[in-house]
């Protein structure tokens, strides 16, 4: 399969095969007009198999939910054809704004207008948990 | 501005202090008896809880300060669709110090977030409930002079049983503090509580089921209640409710000095034939609710600048 190289975009690579749809998702690229590309499985020297999500378009991402869904995610900037930054993402300290509680009992249920936030409170297992009323983040 | 919203935004050092206020309040209550005179205490329970509310009053009261409020979410702006935040900048322009209760988790935090007085959370539907911590730690304290070096038996529901976790985390900063936790396993401590506290901090734990065996070890015998609300079907709650019931013969192999606390109300699960024994601390535990209300309404002025 031929997925054609792009001029000016943005190529988010090693994503953990299988975590390129919730990227998608989580990302909000269904809105955008541009041409994207979600390729599943690809293969992957570092992995053996890894997702890869090509935008043709240079937009403002939240290197923050990337960092929530997977910190080995590279996020890759091309001008003209050309590589020109390559970023490494890091599990954010706190998250907002794309991801909600599910806890039933959670403030969150029922003023409406509070932002959904969580703080990472176990960074090698990955933990957030909400500011409020601290429950796990299942997602 | 200090608030209360759980037992951890307190640091022992402060914990210290509180409790060393409350032994004066204890050992001479009129010193204290004009301490908030001329302020005032909200109390807003936007879920019923009488005895928490009481003590909260009783507190405030007896340091010469008035108190406002209501009992439940239907005499308030809150039947109507009041925010949580509007409510409490409202209160706050009324108000010294505002006691909340709220039936959903997370409301002080974001009562904190808004206002101009110091907040404490009197409790947030199931999560955090520091005030009954404080007292806990008062008790544990006053009976046994200490609050490090010590064996603590929590028995009953360790599953949901809030206070259990909060007692557990905030005595997790003393040294040499063992847990033996007894319960059903349907109702055995969360895994979460092990890793992020008891794993975290290296501290020693046995988990069992067998109140008797763990007996002859305990200084202290935390009671809790198999509450009915917490189960999803009512076969589980009539299987497991009388599991862990506290009768005289039980304390047989106990020591001498076995101090028993429970956050009340019982239902069953401590006979009343042990109240009258010297080992049952829990109307003790009670009254010392209020003298650590009074210590904590007195830091929080005190750090709000308006009390010296």
């Amino acid at each position: 399969m031929i997925i054609g190289k792009i001029e000016n975009g943005l190529v988010l690579d090693h994503i953990k095969a299988g975590q390129g749809m919730k990227l998608y998702g989580i990302l909000g690229l269904d809105k955008l007009d541009c041409q994207v590309a979600l390729i599943k499985n690809a293969d992957s020297k570092k992995y053996g198999k890894k997702d890869i999500i090509k935008i043709d378009k240079l937009i403002d991402i939240d290197l923050n939910a990337i960092g929530f869904v997977d910190p080995h995610i590279t996020v890759n900037e091309i001008k003209g054809g050309q590589l020109v930054k390559r970023t490494h993402i890091e599990k954010p300290e706190r998250i907002e704004g794309f991801v909600k509680c599910k806890n039933p009992r959670c403030i969150t249920t029922v003023e409406q207008e509070l932002p959904h936030r969580f703080v990472l409170t176990d960074r090698e297992k990955g933990i957030y948990r909400c500011i409020y009323c601290e429950s796990k983040l299942e997602y | 501005m200090r608030h209360l919203i759980e037992i951890m935004d307190l640091s022992v050092d402060e914990i210290d202090e509180i409790i060393e206020v409350a032994n004066d309040i204890i050992a001479d209550p009129e010193k204290y008896r004009e301490k908030c005179k001329g302020m005032k205490l909200a109390t807003l329970f936007f879920e019923p809880s009488t005895r928490t509310r009481l003590s909260f009053e009783a507190a405030m009261y007896e340091l010469g300060g008035n108190v406002l409020g209501f009992s439940e979410a239907q005499s308030s702006s809150a039947a109507k669709g009041e925010s949580v935040s509007d409510t409490i900048r409202t209160v706050g322009a009324y108000a010294d110090i505002i006691a909340m209760r709220h039936p959903k988790e997370g409301a002080p935090v974001v009562a904190s977030y808004k206002s101009d007085v110091p907040i404490i959370n009197a409790g947030d539907g199931g999560h955090n409930r520091p005030t009954q911590t404080l007292t806990d730690l008062l008790t544990i304290s006053r009976e046994k002079g200490r609050l490090d070096n010590m064996t603590v038996g929590l028995c009953g529901d360790l599953k949901f049983g809030r206070t259990v976790h909060s007692l557990i985390t905030a005595m997790s900063r003393y040294k040499n503090v063992k847990f033996i936790l007894i319960s059903p396993e349907e109702l055995c401590i969360p895994e979460y509580l092990k890793d992020e506290v008891l794993h975290r901090n290296n501290l020693e734990y046995l988990e069992t089921k067998d109140l008797e065996a763990a007996m002859p070890e305990l200084d202290i015998l935390y009671m809790t209640r198999v509450q009915k609300e917490r189960f999803f079907n009512e076969q589980d709650y009539m299987r497991l409710k009388d599991s862990y019931i506290l009768t005289l013969d039980k304390l047989d192999n106990a020591k001498a000095d076995l101090s028993i606390l429970h956050p009340l109300p019982r239902v069953n699960e401590i006979s009343v034939t042990i109240d009258e024994d010297p080992r049952a601390k829990y109307f003790q535990q009670v009254r010392n609710g209020k003298y650590i209300r009074m210590a904590l309404i007195l830091k929080l002025l005190a750090a709000a600048g308006v009390q010296s």
